[in-house]
């Protein structure tokens, strides 16, 4: 997640200081990704440096310096919401090269990996799930789409892990000499 | 911890098929509480409507017992099963089957009506159970003026309505929109958290994670179980050889 871009597109509304900024990143989000303050004055550093913002005025009362967003700053918002996330982006997926060392690895059960990560992933899904139950119906729509958006990615990880699974047990059976679903990964008798 | 609502042990569903013979579901222990909605997922042919089936008196196991309310139904006459079908057990099936030429309410109050039940009698409980799923307001239409949503809360007031208490649903969210699936689903939480029983079958894990507890079935085997397990003695200990 870019933290630059969630702080310009905030400052979009106007004005806004870094504890401000904060709390209104954890309210849109639903404190999904909860930001300390120093990550945020750290980047409005960053942008104030390349230009993006500007303080603005003088600092309140309380020493807290409010920041605006500059023309360039503007430019770097409708720039950020006119182009697509790019997949590149993301982190490492652990799961899918775990499962890909597991298949790979001798003597690892990979069917019990997929059947223990399945139980996690649904146990996360019925957690969401919980939280939408108490969000209600269209509350907070932020809130929410960012809820449905970890929804719908916990449902894809237990389809492919299902998809996985169906693709192990098929393999296996094809190549009855590979015993990748049967041995314990603690057999030494078992691997090769 | 009350008595379970549903009680399956080491149910096995065995159907021949030429020479054959085909496990549909192999040992299968499963208890539902009231207050409790457990999903059922597996792949196409795990044994997942097999397993609603005989829970619901419509399919009978070829070992093991099946206990409604604490009534083994292999002790039952067909009548008694019949009996126990009418006043215990709801069916939602994806496929609502609701009778066209009736109103909504019409199609609520007729289980009750066919089960002897006063005329206004009936109709009062139809419209508590169209209005508990939120269709009250609908109780004069008839099917084909209503939403496919609108349709599948009647046809769970159908299921709900009297004193049933153990709910099967198979695929109910089958045919719906993903926002109004949602809406089906909050509707039978509700229904269970207010004391029912209830098991949901769906190949959809957004769905399933609607219900207390998720349990997996691979050929007739119960494989997985996930869910907050609250105190052991929620749970038989999972059946098979898994």
């Amino acid at each position: 997640m870019s933290i630059r871009h969630g702080l310009l597109a905030l400052l979009e509304r106007g004005p806004s200081h870094g504890y401000q900024l904060r709390a209104e990143f954890d309210a849109a989000t639903g404190a999904t990704w909860p930001l300390n303050v120093g990550q945020v004055y750290t980047t409005l550093d960053r942008l104030e440096r390349d230009g993006l913002v500007a303080q603005d005025g003088e600092p309140d009362p309380d020493g807290r310096i409010a920041y605006r967003l500059t023309d360039a700053g503007h430019a770097e918002v409708s720039g950020w919401f006119a182009s697509p996330v790019s997949a590149k982006s993301a982190p490492r997926d652990e799961l899918a090269i775990k499962l890909a060392l597991a298949v790979t690895t001798p003597g690892v059960d990979v069917l019990s990996v997929v059947q223990t990560q399945r139980t996690g992933t649904m146990a996360g899904l019925q957690e969401l799930t919980r939280l939408k139950m108490r969000a209600g119906a269209g509350d907070d729509l932020a809130w929410s789409l960012v809820l449905d958006s970890l929804v719908f990615r916990a449902e894809a990880e237990i389809r492919w892990l299902d998809h996985c699974e169906a693709r192990v047990a098929r393999a296996s059976a094809a190549r009855p000499q590979n015993t990748v679903a049967q041995s314990p990964a603690t057999d030494p008798a078992a691997r090769r | 911890m009350s008595a379970p609502m549903l009680l399956l042990s080491g149910v096995t569903r065995e159907h021949r098929q030429g020479d054959s013979v085909v496990h549909a579901l192999r040992g299968v222990d499963l208890a539902v509480h009231p207050g409790e909605l457990v999903a059922v997922m597996g792949p196409s042919g795990s044994g997942k409507s097999t397993l609603l089936h005989v829970a619901g008196g419509l399919d009978t196991p070829t070992a093991g017992e099946v206990l409604v309310e604490g009534r083994d139904l292999a002790t039952l006459s067909p009548a008694q099963v019949a009996a126990v079908r009418r006043r215990s057990i709801g069916y939602v099936f994806q496929d609502l089957n609701l009778l066209p030429s009736l109103t909504a309410l019409e199609n609520v109050s007729l289980p009750l009506e066919l089960d002897g039940a006063r005329g206004g009698l009936a109709r009062r409980a139809a419209r508590d159970a169209l209005d508990e799923v939120g269709v009250g307001h609908l109780a004069g239409r008839f099917p084909d003026d209503m939403s496919g949503g609108q349709q599948q809360r009647v046809a769970i007031a159908r299921a709900l309505v009297g004193p049933r208490r153990l709910l099967l649903a198979d695929e109910p969210t089958g045919a719906l929109d993903s926002t109004t699936g949602e809406e089906v689903l909050r509707v039978l939480r509700a229904r269970c958290e207010a004391g029912a029983a209830g098991v949901l079958v769906t190949h959809e894990a957004r769905h399933a994670a609607w219900a207390d507890r998720v349990v997996f079935l691979r050929d007739g085997v119960v494989v997985d179980q996930s869910g907050p397990v609250a105190g052991a003695e929620s749970l038989l200990p999972v059946g098979g050889e898994a």
